[in-house]
């Protein structure tokens, strides 16, 4: 990975602004560029995340949302504006910030024992350390005996579960989720995101979730930001506030559907406005 | 309906069925063969019949050296295969890992590998002489400039997602490589030492026709200048031969070391 050494911040601008916060995502923008096309992806991006706090990000295909989560890994430099942790301003991937890939992303090669402890390993933890916490997560996404098989005969949901296991079993201080069940089936989708309900109950990790699913948004996230295409940006923050823990029953609760009317409702208004704008351009 | 069921778009079919298709081709040359040679329809110093290059074989076998042969032959499709793989395999990894490597190399790599490595033959014998150096050389250069860009193909095909999913799991470019790159080129890496392994024999074979006194492809020129048609027959079977067996092998690895790739395996 080359990581571009990062513009110097003035001091003032680094100290009161990250208070509080666990992850600060500052002023960040980023700007594609190909065969002299410049393509913005991201503009003018600035949200905090809290310790312990279950974010959503809500958009449609294609605005920006993998491009956010990699600038927040290390993964993708931003353009302009920066990303901080703990009040440190990040530079490149590390553990800490540990992801889960919109695809599939196991290791073929490592059985679903050896992929959970992939990052232990690193790490240099002995083996019966390892070996205790991969049974741990094997359990907790409900997978126990499936340790041995290789990813190739597993389904799709099962992926995403060891996937998910795999960067918890790591500990990072904020887990980026890039639509992690946007490939499964609406009944697997359900079940998974109960099942990471319950995960995150138990270990209260630290998690920014992207969706283009409404649903998915509102009954995961404490917040949603609302965030719209070309360029991509958070349009709006909508308070969740239904109470946890939440079942799969919520979702049919009129708190759940007001709060689904409001952000259908902020949509629309979105994407007339886009497309009134691309109406008067062509008149000019 | 049997065939129908056989007959399915990229389908399944009984492993014994599978291995039955495969004697019956054989089978099919072989009467092929037969006929032509026992039924009189070409003269046998054109086409010997399957007896008369049996007897040949054993004759060869006890009386020729045909062993001597084949282990010159082997020893130098080995070493210049080996050497070939050596600087191939890890100068085809950096290629497709660092861009920086691959735009020093490739341009090279790409207008050497156009240039015909039996064209390199009157060179070499005029540089090392025609001792088992110069025919070690030319199955260098006939197979390590296609493996290096086959190897690069390799590790570029890789994909980036695995390479990322481990930084963000704490590895530096190094664990990235070692754990990432390595394993995951692994296979490729394994077949294509397998198709080269089989280019090698042929440039052997194109090597050894030239000033040479020993080796598979020279007991072929002896067998031509003496109007010994059998024996050519049996120089090209014995290659065949040991390339299948070679083939095989590799294949056998394969399963052995990527036992992954397939679909339900424990
Ligand atoms: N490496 C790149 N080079 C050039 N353009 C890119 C690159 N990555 C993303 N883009 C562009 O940036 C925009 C946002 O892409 P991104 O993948 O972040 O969208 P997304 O919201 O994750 O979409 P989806 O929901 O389909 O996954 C797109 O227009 C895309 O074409
Ligand atoms: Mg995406």
């Amino acid at each position: 990975m080359t990581a571009l050494p990062l513009k110097d911040l003035p001091e003032h601008d680094r100290q009161p602004a990250a208070q509080g916060a666990k992850l600060r995502i500052h002023h960040v923008s980023k700007v594609f560029e190909q065969k002299g096309q410049r393509v913005t992806a991201l503009e003018d991006t600035h949200f905090d995340v809290r310790e312990g706090e279950f974010v959503t990000i809500l958009g449609p295909s294609g605005c920006g949302k993998s491009t956010l989560l990699k600038i927040i890994a290390g993964l993708t430099e931003p353009s302009s504006g920066y990303v901080m942790l703990n009040n440190r301003r990040i530079s490149g991937p590390g553990a800490d910030r540990g992801m889960v890939f919109q695809a599939y992303t196991l290791f073929p090669w490592l059985t679903v024992e050896e992929n959970i402890a992939f990052g232990l390993k690193l790490k240099g933890m002995p083996k019966t350390q390892r070996q205790e916490i991969v049974q741990q997560y094997l359990q907790l996404i409900g997978l126990d005996g499936f340790g041995s098989m290789y990813p190739n005969s597993l389904s799709g949901g099962m992926k995403q579960r060891v996937a998910i296991a795999r960067a918890l079993a790591n500990d990072p201080e904020v887990l980026l989720m890039d639509e992690p069940f946007g490939a499964l089936d609406a009944q697997t989708r359900t079940v998974m995101q109960e099942l990471l309900l319950q995960v995150w109950e138990k270990s209260h990790k630290t998690i920014l979730f992207v969706t283009h699913d409404i649903d998915e948004a509102i009954f995961m996230g404490d917040r949603v930001y609302v965030m719209t295409a070309r360029p991509g940006q958070l349009k709006a923050e909508i308070p969740i506030p239904i109470p946890r823990p939440r079942e799969f029953s919520v979702k049919t609760t009129r708190e759940f559907m007001r709060l689904k009317a409001e952000i259908l409702d902020l949509i629309r208004e979105e994407s007339w406005k886009a497309a009134n704008e691309i109406r008067s351009g062509e008149c000019l | 309906m049997r065939l129908r069921q056989y007959l399915v778009l990229k389908g399944n079919i009984p492993s014994g069925l599978y291995i039955g298709l495969g004697c019956l081709s054989f089978a099919v040359l072989m009467a092929v063969w037969c006929i032509l040679t026992y039924g009189g329809v070409v003269p046998a110093l054109f086409l010997p019949s399957p007896s008369e290059v049996a007897v040949q074989f054993y004759r060869m076998l006890t009386e020729l050296n045909l062993v001597g042969d084949i282990l010159a032959s082997v020893y130098r499709v080995s070493a210049g295969f080996l050497l070939a793989s050596l600087m191939g395999v890890p100068l085809g990894l950096l290629m497709g890992s660092f861009k920086l490597a691959e735009g020093l190399i490739e341009p090279l790599v790409g207008f050497v590998r156009y240039m015909p490595a039996s064209a390199f033959i009157p060179l070499l014998i005029l540089w090392i002489g025609i001792g088992d150096l110069e025919k070690i050389a030319v199955i260098f250069i006939g197979t390590f400039f296609q493996q290096v860009l086959m190897i690069r193909d390799v590790a570029k095909n890789i994909s980036q997602e695995l390479i990322d999913t481990s930084y963000t799991l704490g590895a530096t470019q190094r664990a990235a490589f070692l754990k990432v790159v390595l394993p995951a080129a692994l296979p490729g890496i394994v077949d294509t030492l397998r198709i080269t392994l089989g280019w090698a024999w042929t440039y052997l074979v194109v090597a050894e026709l030239v000033g040479a006194s020993s080796g598979l492809g020279y007991m072929i020129m002896e067998a031509q200048r003496f109007l010994r048609t059998a024996g050519i027959i049996v120089g090209i079977l014995v290659i065949g031969l040991l390339g299948l067996i070679t083939d095989t092998l590799f294949k056998a690895l394969y399963h052995r070391m990527f036992p992954w790739l397939e679909r339900g395996t424990q």
